[in-house]
C-alpha cells in the first residue's frame, strides 16, 4: 500500500516538476519566438556571471521580481476572495494534468506502473470539469477586486469560456464514440491500432473535424490570442487589473499552464498520446515486415519522449498561432462560438454516429 | 465575420469637378462614386485558409531568422541580418552628418577656446541655457574670451541656433554624444571644462585648462594665466 502511495507521489512530483518548468520555459519561448517572427532579437540581457544563455534567465528574473514586488490589495476588495482567486486558477490548471497519461506501462521488477498520476475511468469528464472550474478563478478575481473594469473583464471571460466549453465538449463526443471509452489511457491505447496495417488510428485520422473544432475552442477556453479578450494585454482592461506581484504572476502562470493542458489534451485525444507509430509493447512491428524488439523500459521511454515531443510541438504551434492571428471582436467571438463551432461539432457527432452504425465502429 | 451588406447605399455625392463633364448634358448632375466594401469570399469566411496563409508568413520569418541566427553563431552569412534590432549600448546607430548632439567648444592651436565671448549664442538661445562671462584676451585682435561658458543641458532644446549664429565657428554640436541621462540637475550643467573636452564626464577631478577661467573644479575661483601659454606680448598701455 505504502509503495503505491510512494509511486503515485513520485509520479505526481514528476509531472508537477515538468509542467511548472515548461510553463516557465514558455515565457522564454514566447519572447524569443515572437522576436524571431517579428525580425527582432528578443530579451537577452539578464545574465548570471556574464552568461546570458540566449535570455533564458529572464524568466528567473521575472519570478524574483514578482516575488519581491509589493502586493497591493485594493481598499474595497474582498480580501479573502482576492487572495483565493489566483490560487483557484493555478490549482485547477495543475490538477488537470493528473488524468493525462504521459506514457504506457513501465515494468519495474514485478510491479507494473501506469505512467499516469490518476488512472480514472471518467478521466475525460474530470479534465473538462477542472478546465471549467478554472472560470471560478477568473470570475472571483473580477468580483473580489471591487473594480468595475475588473468585473466586466471577469464577466467577459466567463461568457467566453462557458460558450466555448460547449463546443469543446461536443467536439469530444465524436472521439468518445469512435474509441468507446472516456478513460484517457484506454483511449490512447485504442489509438495504437492500425488502419489497413499502415495508418495509425489516431484521432486526427478518424475525427479531423473534431480536431479543428477542439483546438479552436480549446484556445478560446485558455484565453490565448486570438481569443484573449478577457485580458487583452495592451488594449482592454482584464479581470486581473487589481493584482500585482506574484498573485498576478499566478494568473500569468495559469495562462501558460492551460496552454500546456490544451497541448497535452490535443496530443492525447488526436495524436495518439504516447503512441509511436508501429511501436507495440514488445517493439517495432513495421507493416513492411521488419521487426525491432526493444526492452520494456526503452518502450516506456520512447512513449514518454513521443508524448513530450508532441506536446512541445503543439505548444510551439499554439504560440505561432498567437503571434499570427489578430484578436477577434467580441461579437465575432460569440458568433464563431455559437454559430460556427457549435453546429459543426453537433453535425460531426451526428455524422460520426451514422458512420459508426453503418460501418460498425471499433466500439 | 460580420456581414457588410448594410449601409453601403449610394455613397457620397461628390462636388462637380471643375468644368469637366458636367455642363454638357443636364447640368447639375453630380458624379457618383459608389464605394463597395470588399466582402469576404467563402474561403475567407472559413478562416482556415487565411490562417494558414498567415502561418506561412510567420513560419517563414521564424525559420529564416532562426537559420540566420545559427549561421551567425558560426560566423557565416554575416551580411544578412536576422533582426532589425540594434543592441544599443554596444552597437550604435550611424548618425547623420547633420545630427545635433552634445555641444563642444572648438579650440585654437594653443588649446584656448576660439570663442570671443560675443554673446551672440547666449542672446539667440531660445531656451536661455547658455551663460557666458567674458574676460579680456591679451591679444588685441581677439579682444575677449569666455572665462566662464556654461550650458545647461537640462534646458537646452537642441535647436542648433548657437552653432548657426556663431561668427567664429567656436561652438559645434558634432560630438555624437547622445547618452545624456543623469541622476541630478547638476550633472546636466556643462561648464567650460566639459565643453572643451567632450570626453570628460562628471565628476571632474582635475582641471586641465591653462588660460584664466572661473574654475568650478578647483573651488570656483579664477585659475590659470596666459603666461603659461607663453604668448603674451607685453604691450604698453596708454
Amino acid at each position: 500500500m505504502i509503495e503505491v502511495l510512494v509511486i503515485k507521489f513520485v509520479l505526481a512530483a514528476f509531472v508537477f516538476f515538468l509542467v511548472l518548468n515548461l510553463a516557465g520555459f514558455h515565457t522564454w519561448m514566447e519572447r524569443k519566438q515572437s522576436a524571431l517572427i517579428q525580425d527582432r532579437i528578443g530579451a537577452n540581457r539578464a545574465s548570471i556571471f556574464g552568461f546570458r544563455m540566449l535570455g533564458l534567465f529572464h524568466g528567473l528574473a521575472d519570478v524574483i521580481k514578482m516575488f519581491t514586488k509589493e502586493d497591493i490589495v485594493p481598499t474595497g476588495a474582498d480580501k479573502t476572495l482576492h487572495a483565493l482567486a489566483p490560487f483557484f486558477s493555478v490549482f485547477f490548471a495543475l490538477v488537470t494534468f493528473a488524468a493525462i497519461p504521459f506514457g504506457d506501462r513501465l515494468i519495474l521488477g514485478d510491479r507494473v506502473i501506469v505512467l499516469q498520476v490518476a488512472d480514472l475511468d471518467a478521466a475525460l469528464l474530470y479534465v473538462f470539469a477542472m478546465l471549467s472550474l478554472g472560470v471560478y478563478g477568473v470570475i472571483l478575481a473580477g468580483f473580489a477586486s471591487r473594480n468595475n473594469y475588473a468585473i466586466m473583464g471577469g464577466l467577459r471571460a466567463t461568457a467566453q469560456m462557458i460558450s466555448y466549453e460547449i463546443a469543446l465538449g461536443v467536439s469530444i463526443v465524436g472521439v468518445i464514440m469512435v474509441y468507446g471509452t472516456m478513460n484517457l489511457g484506454e483511449m490512447v491505447r485504442a489509438q495504437g491500432h492500425l488502419i489497413g496495417g499502415w495508418i495509425p488510428m489516431w484521432g486526427i485520422v478518424t475525427q479531423p473535424v473534431a480536431f479543428l473544432v477542439f483546438v479552436t475552442a480549446a484556445l478560446a477556453v485558455t484565453k490565448r490570442l486570438p481569443f484573449d479578450l478577457p485580458e487583452a494585454e495592451s488594449e482592454i482592461i482584464g479581470y486581473f487589473v487589481e493584482y500585482s506581484g506574484m498573485k498576478f504572476g499566478m494568473f500569468f502562470l495559469t495562462d501558460f499552464l492551460e496552454t500546456i493542458v490544451v497541448a497535452s489534451l490535443t496530443t492525447t485525444l488526436f495524436f495518439g498520446g504516447w503512441q509511436v507509430p508501429f511501436l507495440m509493447p514488445d517493439g517495432f512491428h513495421f507493416p513492411w515486415g521488419g521487426e525491432l524488439l526493444v526492452f520494456n523500459w526503452v518502450y516506456a521511454l520512447l512513449g514518454f519522449a513521443s508524448f513530450s515531443i508532441k506536446v512541445l510541438i503543439f505548444c510551439f504551434v499554439f504560440m505561432q498561432l498567437r503571434w499570427t492571428v489578430p484578436r477577434f471582436r467580441y461579437d465575432q467571438l460569440m458568433n464563431l462560438g455559437w454559430k460556427g463551432l457549435f453546429p459543426i461539432a453537433v453535425v460531426n457527432v451526428v455524422v460520426t454516429a451514422v458512420v459508426l452504425v453503418l460501418f460498425g465502429g471499433t466500439s | 465575420m460580420v456581414s457588410t451588406k448594410r449601409g453601403l447605399g449610394g455613397g457620397v455625392p461628390l462636388p462637380p469637378e471643375g468644368g469637366r463633364g458636367n455642363e454638357g448634358e443636364g447640368g447639375g448632375r453630380h458624379t457618383v462614386k459608389v464605394v463597395r466594401r470588399p466582402e469576404l469570399t467563402f474561403w475567407e469566411k472559413l478562416y482556415l485558409p487565411q490562417i494558414l496563409c498567415g502561418l506561412k508568413i510567420t513560419f517563414g520569418h521564424f525559420f529564416r531568422n532562426l537559420f540566420l541566427h545559427i549561421a551567425h553563431r558560426f560566423g557565416r552569412l554575416r551580411h544578412l541580418r536576422a533582426g532589425v534590432t540594434i543592441q544599443y549600448p554596444e552597437e550604435l546607430r550611424p548618425l547623420m552628418s547633420r545630427f545635433r548632439s552634445r555641444h563642444r567648444l572648438t579650440v585654437r592651436e594653443d588649446d584656448t577656446p576660439r570663442c570671443v565671448a560675443c554673446m551672440l549664442c547666449e542672446t539667440v538661445c531660445p531656451a536661455k541655457c547658455i551663460t557666458i562671462v567674458a574676460g579680456e584676451h591679451p591679444d588685441p585682435n581677439v579682444e575677449k574670451y569666455p572665462i566662464r561658458f556654461d550650458i545647461d543641458l537640462g534646458i537646452c532644446v537642441y535647436c542648433g541656433y548657437c552653432v548657426e549664429v556663431c561668427p567664429e565657428d567656436a561652438i559645434r554640436m558634432d560630438t555624437g554624444i547622445l547618452d545624456l541621462a543623469a541622476y541630478s540637475r547638476e550633472e546636466m550643467q556643462l561648464d567650460i571644462h566639459e565643453l572643451m573636452d567632450p570626453e570628460l564626464r562628471k565628476p571632474i577631478s582635475e582641471c586641465s585648462l591653462d588660460f584664466p577661467h572661473r574654475c568650478e573644479v578647483t573651488g570656483g575661483g579664477m585659475k590659470g594665466s596666459w603666461d603659461v601659454l607663453g604668448q603674451v606680448e607685453e604691450e604698453p598701455r596708454a
